[in-house]
């Protein structure tokens, strides 16, 4: 009796301190071996994150887990996750790769064990309010209450521009964006916050979203980035030359349709590097020399993945703005594959 | 009985098999390990947290917090005018302990004029530093540029003030529950058994996403406002109150509230053991109501008004002025009060049940009315039934408030969150949220852990 006591003791002792030397630096290998990638996404943000009509996650945030899937060439599986839960989530390994509208700060990528892998939305956050309100700026809201939810930057900003702009504002705090809309669209609250994108997406969810103006400030800059663990540096390569390679792909004009023609029949030699046919670019991160293609195929573009989900013809009717090539007057700017 | 010549000697057992020895080295055996496992626990976390390149540490509870929150109230500073409160408001108390145990205390039985004296002399004195301690008393409020740890004292204030209003409602509105289960009137009981039945076998949760989203948030918007009197308005931003404003010479004014108050029960106590001894009732509406408004009015009139009302007034987007309770406030008081009040009242009623009926009958013998019968006789005896169970649905409601997060209210854990994902301090702010919580439950349950010690001690 004693005898198994201790020696269940003794056990316990040795798994735990098993528990305690984890090898992150096999991310890639974790994955493949699993045979799908655990990507942490937004539970129900319109455009980002979201379920169709067949119950299938669709979105800006969803196409870059699954481009990063089909690089690695495994399957994607979903988690959808609260702003509060996100980063421990991927802190304790319970997901593999955060996509979900996350703002690139310096404490988030520093103090956190969390690297950032590369921006794939530069947002802002911005004010809406009903329109019968009658304002026309963010300056005119003091005394205002606004609604927001928690673990998110916004917090922060909205608090800095109010200070600065020597306004009061009274907060209302919720865990779920979707509370934040149903209390905000309930008249709770004056105003409601979050990045520009986030509220064009909340806007179509609203009871009468035509009643509702996105104001014109800008209070903040949200370079929205998808995360990796820290310490595992070939899966955030990987990560990060995904996003490159959509980007890549809209300068050379490859889309998801004419992807497997332009490699077969192209004799630029940037392409055929940039698209695995030439060189070991893609080898040399530990993937295979197909990924690239399967990425195209499976997402598109920078520009399909925009317009797809963000785009004129989507509910949130976004402009490209900061978002288009460098070449067309925006800022996504590829470094070479090379 | 055992006759022990004939007993061969007792054999010499070996240490090892002496059943006490062995029964406190598996304790000890068990201690080591525990210990043991909480030390791999700890050095396993912190070896990973290096691993992972996470901060630790609390020195991030200094910094400065730069997010907003809803609902602040004033803290305390703790300066030397805190503690002069804190003293003088605890010499107050003892003055008055001595006081009423000398006034409760049977006739001879070592009544001591010396402790009379002391207790008045403490009460007198300390009521005059309470009154110039008052305003020596400095608060300060969270505001965007605090630190975190201001932060994490509002949320625990905004926790408090729900758990135990919620604690003190629940327990009056299960009172009068359970008393219409009981009643003879089949409409009042089977719409009690009815409440009581919808209530607790609906969770928690439900009861404050029902009170936030389909309650508070279905008033009016600000702009058609209901009122009473232009004076309180009703709308789905909250109840607007007007707020007393104290004016300096407030604190003798709260003074004399406090020796009114403390007289009243004084002749109210005086009362009841004239009546004990002999029989006689002491009429006590009239000097009571007199010394409840005389003193009060006499510092009025030579003082002047103690405070003002400031009223609510629509301005810009909302009301200024005044004080608000929000929907927030509202529905999560209401939720966990009407949630944990059908459980208070299925205890009382099982309490009161247990009385034998015998109890009730003698009362009637004795030609007491119903009332009368509930008060002295059924509840004191039912009381030592209903405390156990009671220490766990007020537990219950402590722990509860933390669903606060759910529908907006900035409690402890709404806050905590906040801090957690703006430093990423989850280890750290999850240990702050246990030990907090397990501070507010052991001391609700040494509370009334001793309140039933007391009951049972008087019952037996």
């Amino acid at each position: 009796m004693k005898k198994h006591f201790l020696g269940s003791l003794k056990l316990m002792m040795v798994a735990s301190l098993m528990a305690a030397l984890p090898a992150w630096a096999g991310t890639l290998d974790d994955v493949r071996t699993a045979g799908y990638v655990k990507c942490g996404v937004n539970p129900n943000n319109p455009g980002f994150s979201a379920l169709d009509s067949k119950g299938e996650r669709i979105g800006f945030d969803i196409d870059f887990c699954r481009a990063l899937a089909a690089a690695v060439n495994v399957d994607a599986k979903f988690v959808p996750l609260t702003s509060k839960e996100r980063l421990p989530a991927l802190q304790s390994g319970e997901i593999d790769f955060l996509s979900r509208t996350t703002t690139w700060t310096m404490s988030r990528d520093t103090r956190m064990g969390l690297d950032f892998a590369a921006t794939v939305l530069y947002d802002g956050q911005g004010f809406m309010v009903r329109k019968d309100l009658g304002i026309k700026s963010a300056k005119e809201l003091d005394g205002a209450s606004v609604c927001l939810a928690t673990g998110t930057t916004t917090e922060l900003n909205v608090a800095d521009y109010f200070r600065k702009n020597n306004m009061t504002f009274k907060p209302v705090v919720f865990e779920k964006q979707e509370d934040v809309r149903k209390a905000y669209d309930a008249g709770r609250c004056d105003c409601h916050t979050t990045d520009i994108s986030g509220l064009a997406a909340q806007r179509t969810l609203m009871t009468k979203p035509e009643e509702h103006l996105i104001l014109p400030e800008v209070i903040s800059k949200e370079p929205l980035a998808p995360l990796t663990r820290h310490g595992d540096d070939q899966w955030n390569d990987i990560a990060r030359w995904v996003i490159n390679a959509t980007i890549a792909a809209e300068e050379n004009n490859i889309t998801q349709a004419n992807v497997e023609t332009v490699a077969k029949t192209t004799t630029n030699p940037g392409i055929k590097r940039m698209l695995g046919i030439t060189g070991t670019l893609w080898q040399d991160m530990g993937l295979d020399k197909d990924a690239p293609i399967r990425i195209i195929k499976a997402v598109g573009n920078y520009g399909e993945i925009f317009e797809r989900s963000l785009g004129k013809n989507t509910p949130l009717r976004m402009e490209r703005g900061l978002n288009q090539l460098w070449s067309k007057g925006g800022v996504l700017y590829t470094p070479p594959f090379r | 009985m055992t006759d022990s010549a004939s007993m061969p000697a007792p054999e010499k057992i070996p240490f090892w098999r002496n059943p006490t020895i062995r029964a406190y080295g598996f304790q000890a055996v068990m201690l080591v390990g525990l210990v043991l496992l909480a030390l791999v626990i700890y050095r396993n976390t912190l070896a990973n947290l290096t691993l992972r390149g996470i901060n630790t540490g609390f020195a991030f509870l200094s910094n400065e917090a730069g997010f907003g929150i809803g609902e602040t109230s004033a803290i305390p500073m703790i300066n030397p005018g805190f503690f002069y409160f804190l003293f003088s408001t605890l010499g107050v108390a003892l003055g008055l302990f001595l006081l009423f145990r000398y006034l409760i205390q049977a006739e001879g039985n070592g009544k001591n004029r010396f402790m009379l004296a002391a207790g008045g002399v403490l009460f007198i004195g300390s009521l005059g530093c309470f009154y110039t301690s008052i305003s020596l008393v400095e608060t300060y409020t969270y505001t965007h540029a605090a630190t975190y740890v201001t932060a994490l004292v509002t949320g625990l204030i905004n926790t408090l003030k729900v758990a135990v209003l919620g604690c003190v409602l629940s327990t009056i509105l299960g009172l009068f529950i359970a008393l219409a289960r009981l009643s003879p009137n089949w409409l009042l009981k089977k719409l009690a058994h009815a409440y009581i039945e919808i209530n607790r076998n609906i969770p928690v949760l439900m009861h404050l996403f029902f009170w936030y989203f389909i309650v508070f948030q279905r008033l009016p918007g600000v702009r058609q406002s209901a009122s009473l009197f232009d004076t309180v308005f009703f709308n789905n931003r909250g109840v607007y109150l007007p707020r007393p404003v104290f004016q300096e010479n407030f604190a003798l004014f709260f003074v004399a509230i406090f020796l009114s108050l403390v007289i009243v029960l004084f002749l109210w106590l005086h009362g009841r053991k004239r009546q004990g001894l002999t029989g006689k009732k002491t009429p006590l509406m009239v000097p009571c109501l007199g010394v409840m408004i005389g003193l009060p009015a006499l510092v009025y009139l030579f003082t002047g008004t103690p405070f003002h009302f400031d009223y609510p007034v629509l301005k810009g987007f909302n009301f200024k002025g005044g004080m608000t309770l929000t929907p927030e406030f509202m529905a999560l008081v209401t939720g966990l009060t009407v949630y944990v009040s059908a459980f208070n009242a299925e205890i009382i009623r099982s309490g009161i049940e247990s009385v034998s009926k015998g109890q009730t009958e003698a009362g009637r013998a004795l030609s007491m009315s119903e009332g009368r019968i509930m008060r002295k006789v059924v509840l004191p005896q039912a009381l030592r039934v209903i405390i156990p169970p009671m220490t766990s649905e007020y537990l219950a409601i402590a722990k509860n408030s933390s669903l606060a997060v759910a529908i907006g209210y900035p409690d402890l854990v709404s806050i905590g969150g906040t801090i957690l994902n703006q430093t990423g301090q989850s280890i750290e702010v999850i240990g702050i949220w246990m030990t907090v919580y397990l501070i507010i439950s052991l001391l609700i349950s040494i509370g009334m852990n001793w309140y039933n010690a007391k009951i049972r001690l008087i019952q037996r």
